[in-house]
């Protein structure tokens, strides 16, 4: 029973990781690249993990399996992120499709200033409240 | 489970392939950044599977520092991007 399971998470983790692979080929641009790795990616890494977990079912082993699907977890999005924005700075071309893309009205990306289209003399000035400490 | 085993090795062995064409053609630096992101991944996936099929658990230990410097190596790209140094993608 419990090789059944293992094989089925080795099966599709591994499918997972594939699909992360075909997606980082056939995908136009940085952006719709990253969001095919990272998830899928760290799908099949977890199922893989959990059927190792499975398999030696020592607490050490667990707890090592566990501590390489938090780390995964954690770490993804945050390389997710920092790579998006680096390659959004150096200015890698977004797909000829894409619908929106909103920072590119307000953002400066060579002295990273974020304008909001409302900045007046009037949004400007300061209005003090009478909670407000002296 | 031999063969359970064998299969997932061979279907992370094309996806480390496709990877590997994406590292080769990929039209900047992110995009490579990316890439070997995905493949220290999916070498930390193989390595899991080579563990449960050789049965020894140290292995695990091997992958955590693979993801360890995966995950340095990408954010040591992105401040080499953004920083900007001298680039020939």
């Amino acid at each position: 029973m419990i090789d059944v399971i293992k094989g089925a998470m080795l099966l599709t983790g591994s499918s997972f990781m594939l699909l992360a692979a075909v997606g980082l080929l056939r995908l136009p641009d940085l952006l719709t690249r990253m969001h095919a790795t990272t998830k899928a990616a760290a799908l099949g890494v977890i199922l893989i993990m959990l059927a190792s977990a499975m398999h030696f079912a020592e607490v050490g082993v667990v707890a090592r399996s566990f501590a390489i699907i938090v780390f995964i977890l954690i770490t993804a999005p945050i390389a997710a992120h920092v790579i998006g924005r680096a390659g959004y700075f150096v200015g890698s071309r977004l797909w000829s499709g894409t619908v929106k893309d909103e920072l590119r009205p307000n953002y400066d990306p060579l002295t990273h200033e974020l304008k909001s289209g409302m900045e007046t003399q009037e949004n400007a000035k300061r209005h003090p409240r009478n909670t407000d400490p002296d | 489970m031999d063969t359970v085993i064998l299969i997932s090795q061979v279907i992370m062995g094309f996806a480390l392939v496709l990877t590997f064409v994406r590292v080769v053609r990929g039209p900047s630096l992110p995009d490579r950044v990316v890439a070997l992101e995905l493949f220290s991944t999916t070498v930390v996936g193989l390595v899991g599977v080579y563990a449960i099929q050789s049965g020894v658990s140290s292995f695990l230990d091997a992958a955590i520092v693979i993801a360890l410097m995966g995950f340095l190596a990408a954010i040591g790209f992105a401040r080499f991007l953004e920083r900007g140094g001298p680039r020939d993608d």
